[in-house]
């Protein structure tokens, strides 16, 4: 559709015109920056905050729009039409659906699934042809009437939204603005073309209605599997590519551009396309790739669609200022009042409907916030701009419409449902993080299910989804994820992510501050562990007390420490992301031990804050941290084909190690006993002694009861990578997890 | 849809449905699968539920097989375990996962997820002491994680401790040293799943009842 544009005229005059046109309006906008930055900056960051509570950024960010236009036009110059097709559908919308598509939660989606459908199909379709019906009536009476179908096509342009949803309520509701709001733009392009076609042919027959429907749902239908074929193909790469962690992200961009632009070629759905495909890949790539890889592909998602959200808002403004209006008091009027009464009839009339087949009925509150909340947005304004004017002689009138619509739902809808949504005081979103016993409960409760409804002998709901993820698991996984990864279960991922978090707090939180816990409480393992009846006297460990002075000393050196490891990693090549592992030679063998010393001493510190216990050393934690950090790619082969488990490179020694070499344990020993400085001495009294699991005083990790001290030293070289990998990684801000779920659904 | 308003079983039927809250012909449906479960006989044994060729890959299947056969969940009081049960004792313990009606006061939603909530504690806490000591936590991730081998053993008692963990700073919140925290007790129990909306996700949709009165 966005390419016919061209057909009609001299192709390369013509691109060549819209291109130059296009960067003139960019100089426009880059010169117009200072006036918008101040705005741009306070909505985005909430530098004014009082501000950015009371007028959402669309509205701040088409008013930004209105202003350039307006001081282009005052300038006298042509605003040169900037948002047309080519850029709109091919640059400034994919990033924004790729974005909503791969952190689409999956599991919230699919239970509510039939509901989404019928509000973005069912309802898109019901609005169309309701206002487009009254609209012709209302027509007849003016002297202006235009044909049914034209007037058909512009409410189902209107009811195409984009993404947009500021508003913090519920996961339910929220899950099901979103997912409607989501399919409502492939439903409305879809449309779309159907009434192009319409008004084209001029009459319609039955059989055209029919065969517009079989054309919505191969065409919609044809979009998702296309994007879900893409989304395998790229899962199935990210396999193989522990080698070359750099370009990572790039495939994931890559393999969804192409899913969309593939899907646009065969004329069907790109944006489902889009969805389907960033859906499929990501649980499997999200195993894959490296910490590193996921960050980057987070953070450039959200970056590409602020970007092209911010531009389109603009970009409307300033073709409002612009554009040729044919002002029509009544229809307008009439589109908007009548926008609002279907939209209002659509969500009460499904909602009914809907509630028979739910189990969590909507309840009045959740009707209003559905119908109340969904805004129309720039995508209704491309399509009206790609009117043909010959076809459609009230162009400029839809056009008109459109806006007005777009301008009244964004600015009086936008700014009043905050309010709203707390006058009625909705069930707002549970801010807290998911915990790991939700996670335990949530698998737990998911089984029970499934093992009632096969007591009752009810193949429902639960036991179809257990099927699909015992399918996925035997089968899928293993071809799409690599190594240890495909075998690891979701409770098990979890916890390991839980792990990594932490692991990363306890970094950034730098030498010795405490941590910005969630759970400020003094309880530590050893209020849990079952006491055993206690041996003739309580143990006394002799541990030296450190003076303060020492302390202060130690935690400059650990200070100093981090720094120097800093600096090192800064000098490699932009090929390698690791250490060369062979580069330390055995003569910094003492320097590693004493960095070893100072870390554990600053993990004593700490673990009153940690309600994570360290990993033990052959756990998935730490295979995945090697996968992760990409230390693979520095291994002999035969080394890891040899050994299931892999060892780390930076272990000491690779040989097995008697049992007279110094080792270093990683003790967490609770906050009570002082730190000591003997700690070589220290343990090697504690590995004369037999280790009691519990002597209210010490904890360890579980696994380590009895085994061999070279795991101990495994462990801690672990302690340590985990460090340097936290450290040259940006550091992802903790606390924007919601889209890091649990991948699996 | 069968034979759902059979003349016969109306007075006891009643009487269920009063103490259950299920509608005649859900209690229908359900005593049909109950005579195909037991084979026509008055009674359910475990070897019964051992028998559903379904069952078998759930992780979790004997303790749910337990929860049907545990006084505990039948609403009287009582505790221990029987050997056998009736088709009143079966329809109690799966009216636990009736979804909750539209028109509710809070206090009637509140005490509906009390009592999933209770089912779940029952579920956990094998050994009928009123509190989850750690030792049955693990069991209960043990047990989730058994499908995993080897890997999941030593990882399911890292991640027990991690959650009891969890509970014990969420309920007490300060603990000397020395202080043991005996177990969950249902009191914190219900508030470490506060958040977790049990009366919408614990649900099962007994063959959808409403479409059979659109069939009508």
């Amino acid at each position: 559709m966005f390419y016919q544009v061209d057909v009609k005229s001299d192709a390369e005059v013509q691109v060549v015109e819209s291109g130059l046109c296009w960067l003139t309006g960019v100089w426009y906008v880059t010169l117009a920056c200072p006036c918008f930055f101040p705005v741009l900056s306070s909505s985005r960051f909430h530098l004014i905050p009082r501000l950015s509570n009371i007028v959402p950024e669309s509205c701040l960010l088409i008013t930004v729009g209105l202003l350039v236009g307006g001081l282009i036009r005052l300038a006298g110059e042509k605003v040169p039409p900037v948002l047309n097709s080519h850029l709109f559908f091919l640059c400034l919308l994919p990033p924004i659906i790729l974005d909503a598509g791969y952190f689409l939660p999956i599991r919230p989606f699919m239970e509510n699934l039939g509901t989404i459908l019928m509000f973005a199909v069912v309802g898109t379709v019901w609005n169309s042809f309701f206002i487009g019906g009254l609209l012709y009536a209302v027509c007849q009476i003016t002297p202006a009437p235009s044909s049914l179908h034209q007037l058909e096509l512009l409410p189902c342009l209107l009811f195409g939204s984009i993404i947009s949803a500021e508003i913090h309520i519920n996961e339910l509701l929220h899950i099901l603005v979103f997912g409607e709001s989501l399919l409502n733009d492939a439903v409305t392009v879809v449309l779309y073309h159907l009434f192009e076609e319409y008004s084209g042919v001029g009459t319609v027959t039955v059989l055209d209605g029919v065969l517009g429907v079989i054309s919505f749902l191969v065409v919609s239908l044809g979009g998702v599997l296309v994007g879900a074929i893409y989304g395998i193909l790229a899962a199935f790469t990210s396999r193989f590519t522990s080698h070359i962690r750099v370009i990572e992200p790039l495939f994931v961009f890559v393999y969804s551009y192409m899913a969309y632009l593939s899907a646009e070629m065969f004329h069907l759905s790109g944006i489902m396309a889009l969805i389907a495909c960033g859906a499929v890949m990501r649980p499997y790539v999200e195993a894959n790739i490296s910490h590193k890889s996921h960050t980057t592909i987070k953070y450039f998602l959200k970056m590409w669609s602020s970007v092209s959200e911010t531009l389109i808002f603009i970009f409307l403004g300033v073709a409002t200022v612009d554009g040729d209006h044919s002002w029509n008091w009544t229809f307008v009027t009439v589109t908007v009042i009548l926008c609002l009464v279907a939209r209002v009839i659509g969500v009460v009339g499904l909602t009914y409907v809907i509630n028979k087949f739910r189990i969590v009925k909507l309840t009045t509150k959740d009707q209003f916030i559905i119908a109340y909340g969904g805004l129309r947005g720039a995508i209704a304004f491309s399509l009206g701009f790609l009117l043909d004017r010959d076809v459609f002689p009230k162009r400029d009138l839809f056009l008109t419409a459109i806006i007005t619509v777009i301008f009244f739902t964004v600015f009086v809808q936008g700014m009043t449902i905050k309010p709203l949504v707390e006058l009625l005081a909705v069930k707002k979103k549970q801010e807290a993080k998911r915990s790991i016993n939700e996670e335990i409960h949530t698998q737990f409760l998911d089984h029970l299910l499934t093992g009632i409804e096969d007591i009752c002998g009810h193949y429902g709901h639960h036991h179809w989804k257990d099927k699909l993820n015992r399918f996925n698991k035997k089968y899928i996984k293993k071809c799409l994820i690599a190594g240890e990864r495909s075998k690891e279960p979701q409770l098990i991922a979890f916890y390991h992510k839980m792990e990594m978090k932490q692991a990363i707090e306890l970094v950034e939180s730098g030498g010795g501050v405490k941590l910005p816990s969630a759970m400020p409480s003094t309880v530590s393992m050893q209020n849990i562990q079952p006491k055993k009846p206690p041996p003739a006297k309580p143990v006394e460990r002799a541990l030296p007390q450190l003076p303060k002075g020492r302390e202060e000393e130690i935690r400059k050196i650990l200070r100093s420490n981090l720094q120097r490891t800093r600096q090192r990693l800064r000098s490699y090549n932009r090929h390698t992301l690791v250490a060369d592992p062979y580069e330390d030679g055995f003569g910094d063998l003492l320097i590693k031990k004493q960095k070893m010393i100072e870390l554990e001493k600053k993990i004593k510190e700490m673990n009153n804050y940690l309600t994570v216990p360290a990993a033990p050393p052959d756990s998935p934690t730490m295979c995945r941290a090697r996968l992760a950090s990409g230390r693979d790619t520095d291994f002999k082969p035969a080394q890891q084909k040899e050994n299931k488990i892999c060892q780390d490179p930076q272990s000491y020694s690779v040989k097995p190690s008697s049992g007279d070499v110094p080792t270093i344990q990683v003790d967490l020993a609770s906050p009570q006993s002082p730190d000591s400085v003997n700690l070589l001495d220290e343990l090697k009294r504690a590995d004369q002694q037999k280790q009691d699991e519990d002597q209210g005083l010490m904890m360890r990790p579980p696994s380590r009861e009895g085994r061999a001290n070279k795991q101990g030293e495994v462990e801690s070289s672990k302690e340590q990578q985990k460090l340097m990998r936290c450290l040259s990684d940006p550091g992802p801000s903790a606390d924007e997890e919601e889209e890091d779920e649990p991948f699996l659904p | 849809m069968g034979a759902l308003q059979s003349a016969p079983a109306q007075p006891e039927y009643r009487d269920l449905a009063d103490k259950t809250g299920f509608s005649y012909e859900q209690i229908g449906v359900l005593h049909k699968r109950f005579k195909q479960l037991s084979h026509n006989e008055p009674t359910l044994r475990r070897d019964h539920f051992s028998a559903i060729p379904d069952l078998a890959c759930n992780p979790i299947r004997a303790q749910i097989i337990e929860a049907f056969f545990d006084r505990r969940n039948y609403r009287q009081n009582n505790e221990g375990k029987v050997e056998e049960i009736s088709f009143e004792e079966f329809l109690v313990v799966m009216s636990h996962f009736r979804p909750p009606s539209m028109n509710m006061t809070d206090e009637q939603r509140e005490s509906i997820r009390k009592e999933k909530l209770r089912f779940l504690f029952n579920m956990h806490d094998t050994d009928n002491d009123g509190t989850i000591t750690l030792q049955e936590y693990r069991h209960v991730v043990e047990e989730l994680l058994s499908r995993s081998g080897a890997l999941g053993k030593e990882t399911a008692k890292s991640i027990a401790d991690a959650a009891m963990l969890e509970v014990a700073s969420i309920s007490m919140g300060h603990m000397e040293p020395d202080e043991f925290y005996e177990g969950i007790t249902f009191e914190h129990f219900l508030k470490l799943l506060k958040g977790f909306e049990i009366e919408s996700k614990m649900n099962i949709r007994f063959l959808n009842m409403d479409t059979t009165t659109l069939c009508k």
